[in-house]
């Protein structure tokens, strides 16, 4: 039980940056390798705005996503227009790109550097004990938050204009530009609201990895959620990186050392080999 | 601007046009061939990494640049060739049997990897390759009885018939015989009508399987074709560090040997040496920049940055990587007044999309 919480909560982060890559690809077609980075670098603001300018924990996230959902933007205008219409392999090695600069730029900064840091949080160190079941208050507020953020997604999707011009977007770029949506705005919309929730969940993260410069590689295992739900699927991305977090977590306890790391991997495997475009994979055909 | 007259048809299948290349090659090849006269010690070594890059980033144009398959796995097959080496010269295997057996060995991981990939489109391959990359080198690293785990296994210098490779010049002069014969061969498989069929594939699959190419086998075989040059070059690899560790066979090798593939210019077989020689040249340059690097900054995450950068610019400005530079810097030349700038535009292509299959 203990560890099938720690599992959903681990899974909870992954499902925030596989989201972060679904909400890009389904708009874009591109997939961002820079996510975990992003994700860094959210964390990383968010400790500048608590630890070095003393906010409080509520205006830290709003400060870091914020901050993180310009720079989306920013990296979209910048680095990303300029490609648009290019193969999608191209892209993918933008985005390598991109997130190799930020985390070179992430340690050079002087304050940042390579160290680890912490952010303090208002509910660090409760913990429940429910018959013998110890269950930190940390995991709950990560699920929590989570199941927050999607329910406030949902609702941006369905009733907002700009989340609707969006979800066009994201099905026909060429039919969305006739009807009058501006698709380079709303792609550069997205690539900010991505970056935001990478923010987010950054700062979800921060208390059970710490601040570093290197935790942006925790991206690399939202690749495989992201997968094993189908590219292009937000509940699917969701799913999925509840799936890795839990197998993790159980690989790490059941079987012998070593497992853990390779679990995610041995799973999106399965599941390619199964489902060649993940569970919820669209399935269309091309038709010549 | 030169016209080939073809007064015969074995100038058809001739590998060398014409008199130019004759001469070029020829020159490339008296330079290199002099190189330990010319080269100090710290430029062989370089040489000998440039050579070794050069034969894997042949083995990964191939499935990437002339197949279309891209793959973030590939320090697998280097570092399944690179361990296969080590264990065979311990067990004492001659040098020719055992690096035979390290393409071999990293062409049939190939096929396993492969398999997968027959089903697999886009974003769903790399990924693919990208877990078995993360699986093979977790492989590596628990396989303590065979592999050494962590603590990595040490080579001998290579040993052809009794005769000890020891100085600097005679693996030099092995690795520069191998790259040209990877690149012989590589030239000559791509204009057979295998190679034809990989690019067949890698611009559009549908009408390559509407002209009779069988996708499976191909695809099968440009894996295994790829991951035997990179099992070479992973061999070579091997014996040129003398240790290897699973370290060196991690997710950013992989980025790294994809780098070589980008920057050099993808679809073309001189943008692999191009590539292998930009990206070994790379950090010398950085050591010298790191003097004019203002107070403060600190100089570690530099290397990141300007490799990260490289890479954007190159994709924005020059997709064709070096190569594609040098042929419009030859076309300007040879059309002098009327080279036009449209002349390499590539057609953006808005609709295609990668989730329609």
């Amino acid at each position: 039980m203990q560890l099938l919480l720690a599992g959903v909560a681990q899974g909870c982060v992954y499902a925030l940056v596989a989201l972060g890559f679904v909400l890009i690809y389904k708009a874009t077609e591109t997939v961002n390798f820079a996510q975990g980075d992003l994700m860094m670098l959210g964390g990383f603001f968010a400790l500048t705005a608590s630890v070095i300018m003393g906010w409080p924990y509520w205006a830290t996230i709003l400060f870091a996503v914020a901050a993180m959902a310009a720079v989306g933007m920013l990296i979209e205008r910048v680095v990303l227009r300029p490609v648009l219409g290019q193969p999608a392999f191209t892209v993918v090695m933008i985005t390598i790109g991109v997130g190799y600069v930020v985390r070179g730029i992430v340690t050079m900064v002087p304050g940042w550097g390579t160290e680890t840091y912490q952010i303090p949080t208002p509910f660090s160190e409760d913990v429940w004990n429910l018959g013998g079941v110890i269950l930190p208050v940390q995991q709950f507020m990560v699920i929590g938050m989570t199941a927050a953020l999607c329910v406030v997604l949902y609702a941006f999707f369905r009733f907002s204009t700009l989340g609707v011009a969006m979800q066009a977007t994201s099905q026909n770029q060429l039919a969305a530009y006739y009807m009058g949506i501006p698709v380079r705005r709303v792609n550069m919309m997205i690539w900010g609201l991505s970056a935001g929730v990478a923010a987010f969940a950054g700062i979800l993260l921060a208390p059970v990895t710490f601040v570093h410069s290197n935790m942006g590689f925790i991206g690399l295992k939202a690749f495989p959620a992201a997968v094993v739900g189908g590219f292009g699927s937000v509940p699917g991305a969701i799913v999925g990186g509840l799936i890795i977090g839990v197998v993790e977590a159980l690989a790490g306890f059941y079987l012998p050392e070593g497992f853990k790391d390779v679990a995610a991997y041995i799973v999106v495997l399965v599941v390619l080999l199964v489902w060649p475009s993940g569970i919820f994979g669209e399935t269309g055909r091309k038709k010549v | 601007m030169r016209f080939i007259f073809k007064t015969d048809y074995a100038q058809d299948i001739r590998i060398v046009k014409h008199g130019g290349h004759l001469f070029w090659y020829g020159l490339l090849g008296a330079v290199l061939l002099a190189a330990p006269w010319w080269a100090s010690e710290y430029v062989m070594s370089q040489l000998h990494f440039i050579c070794i890059y050069s034969i894997v980033g042949f083995g990964l144009m191939i499935l990437t640049g002339f197949t279309g398959q891209v793959s973030l796995g590939h320090a697998a097959f280097l570092a399944v060739g690179a361990y296969t080496e080590a264990l065979m010269q311990a067990a004492g295997i001659p040098f020719g049997v055992s690096i035979a057996c390290a393409a071999l060995f990293s062409a049939a991981v190939g096929v396993i990897i492969g398999l997968p990939a027959l089903r697999l489109k886009g974003i769903y391959l790399t990924i693919a390759t990208l877990a078995l990359g993360v699986i093979v080198e977790e492989i590596i690293t628990r396989w303590h009885k065979l592999t050494g785990g962590n603590e990595g296994k040490h080579l001998k210098p290579v040993e052809i018939l009794g005769w000890k490779l020891e100085s600097d010049a005679e693996f030099y002069y092995l690795c520069l015989a191998l790259t040209v014969i990877c690149c012989l061969a590589c030239v000559n498989l791509l204009r057979s009508p295998t190679g034809r069929a990989f690019v067949a594939i890698r611009d559009s699959e549908i009408s390559a399987s509407c002209m009779g190419v069988h996708l499976a086998k191909y695809k099968t075989m440009s894996f295994a074709v790829s991951a035997a040059l990179t099992g070479i070059g992973g061999a070579l690899y091997a014996h040129k560090l003398a240790f290897i560790s699973p370290e060196q066979f991690t997710l950013f090798q992989s980025i790294e040997l994809l780098t070589i593939v980008i920057l050099g210019g993808i679809g073309f077989l001189h943008g692999a040496v191009l590539g292998a020689a930009f990206i070994i040249v790379l950090p010398q340059l950085l050591s010298i920049a790191k003097g004019w690097l203002p107070e403060g900054l600190a100089p570690s995450g530099l290397q990141a940055v300007v490799f990260g950068l490289i890479l954007i610019l190159f994709i924005i400005f020059e997709p064709l990587g070096l190569y594609g530079r040098w042929l419009k810097v030859r076309t300007y030349f040879e059309l002098f007044p009327f080279y036009r700038r449209g002349m390499f535009r590539r057609q953006k292509s808005y609709m295609k999309s990668e989730r329609l299959r």
